[in-house]
């Protein structure tokens, strides 16, 4: 029954996670994972970047960022499982270690957007 | 237990439902059932970018040496090996997420429907700018 209830909320986590995922993360991971690699851009110095993490509404966006763009992992994956993978019997620990994942990667991201900058 | 015997004459063994056994792989045999599955996957590298991005964050928080060590990382062939697969599979999950952003939100001005390509262009515009945006911020 609980679950039920939880099911449209995780959906709207799920939702909004797409919506934030595909705003935001090709242009972060095309310059820090491809351009600045491959040496084709220089990176920005240790200063600014800092700079940048620390501004209070950076802070904001990017655990917004982290925490929808898990869950909604969290989400899509379980049933990925279920249904790509036929594991529909095991959907406790499935949801389980999706979820928990999120709530895990969650709480990084709080402490160091926090106390870690 | 006989079916006379039964209570309301049924017995508790009623027949298995037949259920044409599915193959593991289904999803390989059709281009549209492969993009599903390449679409449910682009969660995977959703997920990877992110523990990409707070190895980031805490390398700029602790320091000079430690972004430095975090780029050599970042540098590593293997790693941008899966980062280039990684946005292949993020870009991919833009596109359709925005193509079918107009079946999920049906938009109407002064009793009429907004046109699905324009709820379809808004969508790629609010790419644009946000991308723009991020990479202005980022090496400004």
């Amino acid at each position: 029954m609980a679950k039920q209830r939880a099911e449209p909320f995780l959906w709207l986590l799920f939702s909004a996670g797409g919506v934030v995922a595909a705003l935001l993360v090709p242009a972060l991971l095309l310059l820090f994972g491809v351009l600045f690699p491959l040496g084709w851009i220089t990176p920005p110095d240790h200063d600014h970047l800092r700079a940048v993490a620390a501004f209070p509404l950076t802070r904001l966006v990017l655990f917004g960022l982290c925490v929808l763009a898990l869950f909604h992992w969290a989400h899509r994956f379980r049933y990925t499982l279920y249904e790509g993978l036929q594991l529909k019997h095991l959907h406790r620990v499935i949801a389980v270690l999706c979820y928990g994942g999120a709530i895990a990667g969650s709480a990084a991201a709080a402490y160091l957007l926090t106390a870690g900058l | 237990m006989t079916v006379k015997d039964a209570p309301g004459g049924y017995t508790d063994f009623h027949p298995r439902w037949y259920r044409r056994p599915m193959p593991v792989f289904w999803w390989v045999r059709r281009r549209s059932y492969l993009a599903f599955v390449a679409r449910e996957l682009s969660s995977v590298f959703v997920a990877w970018f992110v523990a990409f991005l707070l190895l980031l964050i805490r390398a700029v928080g602790q320091g000079e040496a430690a972004y430095q060590r975090y780029l050599d990382w970042a540098a590593n062939p293997f790693i941008i090996a899966v980062n280039v697969v990684a946005l292949g599979f993020v870009v991919f999950h833009a596109i359709t997420w925005f193509n079918l952003a107009p079946q999920a939100m049906v938009v109407r001005m002064r009793g009429q429907r907004v046109p699905p390509s324009m709820i379809a262009g808004g969508n790629y515009l609010a790419w644009l700018v946000a991308s723009a945006i991020v990479i202005w911020i980022v090496l400004a």
